[in-house]
C-alpha cells in the first residue's frame, strides 16, 4: 500500500507541474501586453520598461516560468493589480466560501443521488428506476445557471420564502451559522447539488446491477443468505467505483461553481473570477486558476488512494 | 463510414470488417424508437427554425423600443413579450438559436477531428509518442472542464471565435482518450497483424482496417458531448465571455434579462427553457443512437 501511494504522488508530480505551465502560459495566451491592465496604455515609455523589468516581462519565456513556479512554491501568488492586495489573501476567503457551497451541495447531491441509484439498480425496471432515469436526465441536461434563476423566482420573487442573493442580509461576505446564513445557501446549494445528483444516481445504479449480475451473489443468495448479508457484500464491491465518482463530483463542484455563484451573487471563487476577467487582472486570475486546479489533482490523489485502499486489486496495477 | 464498418460490440471476438447492412440495422432500430425519432425531430425543428430565422422572425431582432420594455407573454405583436430593451423575444429566440447551436456545435466537430487523430496517433503507434500524447491530455484533464473553458476564454477575451477555441481545448482530451482506448483494442486484433504480414504500410491500415473499427465509438461519444458543450456555450456567454452584445444568444439573452426576473419572471426564462430543451433532446438523441449502434464506452 505504501508503494502504490507513493508511485501515485509521484505520478502527479510531472501533472501538477504541466498544470503550472498551463496556468503560467494563460498570461501569454491573453491578447495585448499583460502591462496594460497595470498602467495606461499612454504611460511614459520608461515607465512601462521600469514595470517590465520589475514584473520579469524582459526575461525569455523558460526563465519567466522557472522564476513563476519558485514563486508558486514559495506560497507567493502575486498581486492582485486591480487591489494591490496579495492574491492568496483574497483566495483564501473566496475558497472558503466556494467551499461552503461544494460541501453543502456535495452532502445533498451525494446522498439523494447514490440513494436514487441504488434503490434504482436493485428494483430493475421498476416506478423507482424509471423515476431515476428521468431525473438523471434533467440533472445532466439542465443548464443549472438557468435552474437557479427558476429557483429564485419560484422561492423568492414569487413566494418570498428565501432570499435571493448574496450570502447574508446587506451583503455580507463572512459566514455564520445563523438562520439567515443558512437561508441564503439554501437555493445556490440546491441548485448545484442537481449535476452530482444526476450522474451519482446513474453510475451507482449502473455499478449496483453490474454487481448484482455477477456470480457470487448467486452463489451468496443460494447459500441462503438474507437480503442485508447480501447488500454487505454489494456494497463493499460497488464502493471503489462509487468514491472515484464521488471525488471527482466534488471537484467539478468546486472548479465549475463559477455559474451559480455568479447566480446568487455568491463571493466565493468563482465571483473572483468574474472580477479577475473584466478587470484584466491577470495575476488574480492565474492564482485561482492554479488553486482550484492543484485541488482537482489532490483530490484525484486521494481517491485513488481512497479506491485502493477499498479494493486491494486496485494496487497492483 | 460504409459497409466495411462493423458492429463496434463485437470488437472483442474478431470478424471480418465487412458486415453487410449494419447501417441499415441501425436505421431500422432508429427507425422504431419513438423517443429518438421524437428528440431527432425536435432538434431538426430547432436548426431548421435557427437557419431560417429570417424568413420566420416576425420583427427585427435589433430594434429596440423604449415604450415596449418588457412586455408580458402574449402581448399583441409580441406573441413572446418583449426583453429589456423591448426588442421583440420571439424574434431574438429565433436569432439566439444561430449562435447558441454554431458555439455548441462546433467545438465539438473541431474536438471530434483534433482529438480523434491525436487519440488514434497514440493508440495505434504506441510508445513514446503515445506517452508524450496521452500524458499532454492528462494536464488538460487536471481542469474540471468548466473552469478551463473560464480560464482560456477568460484569459482571451470576450468574443466567438474565443469562446469556440476554449471550447474546442475543452472537448479534445475527452475525445482523445475514447479514441485512443478505442484503437489500442483494435490494434491487437488479428486482422491487423494479418494486414501487415501482407506488406500494408501503416497508413493503409489505418484507413482500410482501423478507421471504420474506431470512427463509431468516437462519433456516438463525440454526440453525447453535444448537450455538454452547448449548456457551457451558453453559460459562456451568460458569463459575458461569449458571444458580445447586442447579438442575440441564448445565454446572453439569460444574462440581460436577469435584472428583470422581478418585473417579467416567465419571460426572462425563456432562453434557459430552449437551452435545456435543446439539450436534453440532444442527450436522448445520443442515447438512441448509441443503442441502435451497439456501442458501448
Amino acid at each position: 500500500m505504501f508503494a502504490y501511494i507513493l508511485r501515485r504522488i509521484l505520478y502527479i508530480v510531472p501533472i501538477a507541474l504541466g498544470v503550472t505551465l498551463l496556468v503560467f502560459a494563460l498570461v501569454h495566451i491573453a491578447p495585448g501586453d499583460p502591462l496594460n491592465a497595470v498602467v495606461g496604455p499612454d504611460a511614459p515609455a520608461e515607465v512601462v520598461e521600469q514595470l517590465r523589468r520589475s514584473y520579469g516581462f524582459d526575461q525569455p519565456l523558460p526563465v519567466q516560468y522557472v522564476i513563476y513556479l519558485g514563486h508558486v512554491l514559495s506560497g507567493d501568488l502575486g498581486q492582485s493589480v486591480a487591489t494591490g492586495r496579495p492574491v492568496i489573501a483574497d483566495l483564501g476567503r473566496a475558497l472558503g466560501n466556494t467551499l461552503i457551497l461544494s460541501v453543502g451541495a456535495a452532502i445533498v447531491g451525494f446522498t439523494s443521488g447514490i440513494l436514487l441509484g441504488a434503490l434504482a439498480g436493485w428494483h430493475r425496471g421498476g416506478f423507482i428506476d424509471r423515476l431515476a432515469t428521468l431525473l438523471t436526465l434533467i440533472g445532466v441536461s439542465v443548464p443549472h445557471y438557468w435552474l437557479g434563476m427558476v429557483l429564485v423566482i419560484v422561492m423568492a420573487v414569487e413566494l418570498n420564502l428565501l432570499p435571493a442573493m448574496g450570502m447574508a442580509p446587506g451583503g455580507a461576505t463572512g459566514w455564520g451559522f445563523t438562520g439567515a446564513h443558512l437561508a441564503h445557501a439554501v437555493l445556490p446549494v440546491l441548485t448545484m447539488s442537481v449535476i452530482p445528483m444526476g450522474i451519482v444516481a446513474r453510475s451507482v445504479r449502473a455499478t449496483v446491477a453490474e454487481v448484482l449480475q455477477q456470480e457470487f451473489v448467486q452463489a451468496l443468495r443460494a447459500k441462503g443468505l438474507g437480503r442485508g448479508p447480501v447488500l454487505r457484500h454489494v456494497v463493499r464491491n460497488v464502493a471503489p467505483t462509487v468514491v472515484s465518482v464521488l471525488g471527482l463530483q466534488f471537484g467539478y463542484l468546486l472548479g465549475g461553481s463559477i455559474l451559480i455563484e455568479t447566480v446568487f451573487s455568491w463571493p466565493g471563487t468563482g465571483f473572483l473570477l468574474n472580477e479577475a476577467i473584466f478587470k484584466r487582472d491577470l495575476p488574480l486570475l492565474q492564482g485561482t486558476i492554479l488553486m482550484l486546479g492543484l485541488f482537482f489533482v489532490l483530490l484525484n490523489l486521494l481517491v485513488d488512494i481512497a479506491q485502493a485502499a477499498l479494493d486491494p486489486r486496485m494496487r497492483r496495477s | 463510414m460504409d459497409a466495411t464498418a462493423i458492429k463496434p460490440s463485437s470488437l472483442e471476438r474478431p470478424r471480418a470488417a465487412r458486415s453487410p447492412g449494419y447501417w441499415s440495422k441501425v436505421g431500422r432500430r432508429l427507425l422504431r424508437d419513438p423517443v429518438t425519432m421524437g428528440c431527432l425531430a425536435v432538434l431538426l425543428l430547432i436548426v431548421l427554425s435557427a437557419i431560417f430565422a429570417d424568413v420566420l422572425a416576425p420583427a427585427d431582432p435589433y430594434k429596440a423600443s423604449m415604450i415596449r420594455r418588457l412586455k408580458p407573454i402574449g402581448t399583441p405583436n409580441h406573441p413572446l413579450g418583449t426583453d429589456e430593451l423591448g426588442r421583440d423575444m420571439l424574434t431574438r429566440l429565433l436569432y439566439g438559436g444561430r449562435m447558441s447551436l454554431v458555439m455548441g456545435i462546433l467545438p465539438v466537430l473541431n474536438a471530434l477531428v483534433i482529438g480523434g487523430l491525436l487519440g488514434i496517433v497514440a493508440g495505434f503507434f504506441g510508445g513514446r509518442l503515445n506517452m508524450a500524447i496521452m500524458r499532454t491530455i492528462d494536464v488538460l484533464y487536471a481542469f474540471p472542464s468548466v473552469l478551463l473553458a473560464v480560464a482560456i476564454s477568460g484569459a482571451l477575451g470576450s468574443g466567438l471565435t474565443n469562446a469556440i477555441v476554449a471550447l474546442t481545448i475543452v472537448f479534445v482530451p475527452p475525445l482523445a482518450r475514447i479514441a485512443e482506448t478505442v484503437t489500442t483494442q483494435v490494434r491487437g486484433m488479428d486482422f491487423v497483424d494479418a494486414a501487415r504480414a501482407s506488406g500494408a504500410g501503416s497508413f493503409t491500415i489505418i484507413r482500410v482496417h482501423l478507421l471504420p473499427n474506431v470512427l463509431g465509438p468516437i462519433f456516438v461519444y463525440a454526440s453525447s458531448l453535444i448537450s455538454v458543450s452547448i449548456i457551457l456555450a451558453s453559460g459562456l456567454s451568460f458569463l459575458g465571455l461569449g458571444v458580445e452584445p447586442p447579438q442575440a444568444e441564448w445565454g446572453l439573452m439569460l444574462n440581460t434579462l436577469r435584472q428583470a426576473i422581478y418585473v417579467q419572471p416567465w419571460v426572462a426564462v425563456l432562453p434557459g427553457a430552449l437551452i435545456f430543451l435543446t439539450s436534453i433532446c440532444c442527450n436522448l438523441a445520443s442515447d438512441g443512437l448509441r443503442t441502435a449502434m451497439e456501442v458501448k464506452l
